[in-house]
């Protein structure tokens, strides 16, 4: 019997490895954005929501890949994940010496972020909520306008591009909430909507850099280039796309 | 009627091969959507498999580019002799869902005449219709006044939903992708 309510637990357990992620509540409100909610100037107005405290990581994803098999590298649609998905994993299901358990998972595209947070009942963040959560250092939610909140942004860039990533569990911001510009990238749910020109007939111009700049003009806040260059790199991403610096975390309704 | 049975089983037989087989890993059917058209009946985006199809993104209350969009399809089939016109089916897909629901679908299609034989026009949850737009290589931002940026395009699928051509060129016939559709449908598996 005590067997028997051991297995049941255990069964639980398996089933549930996403409950153990944390969400820190975030109050949200009226936000400036180096994105301009109308294209102009508007304020983006983020309604409250939680985070995960972390990014999700290696084993986590792994749980998440056993249980939903047609995520496997060596399953997934090509449309849905290009050809580096998880290739620095071991297999189609081990870790192996170069993906840590604690280490935050990269090389997974949008797709599977999102499949990966419905899994666990959630979503990816907004730009918009990756962005107010960014805003925050350890004591003060906006601390945009301190030159030391711009250099621990830009220290990323100094970090060599092949050196191991830490595992997750850095210290928190003011909101609880940890590594969120650092050690890797991470998916937005909008993220193939940022840069879209306010005349939609100049879209799909084969001009990416003539693109790029129709919608940099209405970018606001240009000294904070760190933030603007995120924008940049997930625009240029396309929702199969998988880099080794690009992870996620996910968000919930409040 | 014994020889109407048997083709009738044979193409039952082809029915099933084409659904059996696996869909290539370009495919955008891999994707999951439920759609439901303007008739309110739901179908996923992978029971469209089978036809080619010509496929847009639009949202019904935009006033400026999407009529634009419809008018292009529209202008783009009727340019495809009949033989190849017949063989195509249309898929427009809101990028609305919260105002487009399937009343306001469906008097957008009888006000723009749009024959629910040959036009489907759907709507999907948020987040399927952003993932379309993911697989589809669209783009759609929505304002503050409720209307959206937006890339427009036509996009042709193959049977097995595989983007075989795509234009942006809108309010005018693109006849590279005309031709592309002819194409398409020329080929004994189109």
């Amino acid at each position: 019997m005590r067997a028997g309510l051991a297995l049941v637990m255990f069964g639980l357990m398996l089933a549930l490895p996403a409950a153990a992620a944390d969400y820190a509540a975030l109050p949200g409100g009226s936000f400036t954005s180096v994105l301009p909610a109308d294209g102009k100037a508007a304020a983006a107005q983020v309604a409250p929501f939680r985070l995960r405290t972390e990014p999700v990581t290696n084993a986590e994803f792994l749980a998440f890949v056993k249980t939903h098999p047609e995520w496997r590298r060596d399953r997934v649609a090509r449309i849905l994940a290009d050809q580096r998905y998880l290739s620095h994993w071991a297999d189609a299901e081990t870790l192996g010496s170069e993906a840590l358990p604690r280490q935050p998972v990269t090389r997974v595209s949008w797709f599977a972020a999102q499949a990966y947070c419905e899994s666990e009942g959630a979503r990816l963040p907004s730009w918009y909520e990756w962005e107010y959560a960014a805003a925050a250092d350890a004591t003060r939610r906006d601390a945009r306008s301190d030159p030391a909140w711009r250099e621990n942004l830009l220290a990323w860039y100094s970090r060599p591009s092949n050196a191991p990533l830490p595992d997750v569990g850095g210290a928190p911001n003011a909101y609880g909430v940890r590594d969120i510009t650092q050690p890797v990238w991470e998916w937005v749910d909008d993220f193939n909507a940022l840069l879209v020109a306010s005349d939609s007939r100049d879209q799909n111009d084969p001009d990416v850099l003539k693109f790029c700049g129709a919608g940099a003009v209405s970018l606001q806040e240009k000294e904070n280039y760190a933030v603007l260059m995120r924008i940049a790199m997930l625009s240029a991403l396309k929702a199969a796309d998988t880099t080794n610096n690009m992870g996620f975390r996910c968000a919930k309704p409040e | 009627m014994k020889r109407l049975l048997s083709l009738f089983a044979m193409l039952l037989l082809l029915g099933s091969a084409r659904a059996a087989t696996p869909l290539p890993g370009d495919s955008v059917y891999n994707l999951k959507v439920q759609l439901t058209d303007q008739d309110g009946r739901q179908q996923t985006l992978a029971d469209r498999r089978g036809r080619p199809q010509l496929v847009t993104m639009f949202y019904t209350s935009c006033q400026m580019v999407c009529p634009m969009i419809i008018d292009s399809l529209r202008l783009t089939r009727n340019a495809l002799d009949p033989a190849t016109r017949a063989q195509i089916d249309l898929l427009a897909v809101s990028m609305d869902p919260a105002r487009d629901d399937v009343a306001t679908l469906k008097s957008y299609a009888e006000r723009r005449k749009l024959d629910p034989r040959i036009w489907t026009l759907a709507r999907a949850e948020p987040a399927q219709v952003r993932q379309l737009s993911g697989v589809l290589g669209l783009q759609y931002r929505q304002l503050p006044d409720g209307e959206f940026n937006h890339s427009s395009e036509l996009i042709l699928l193959d049977a097995d939903g595989r983007i075989a051509a795509r234009t942006a060129r809108i309010g005018k016939l693109d006849p590279e992708f005309v031709e592309a559709i002819r194409k398409l449908v020329a080929q004994p598996h189109g």
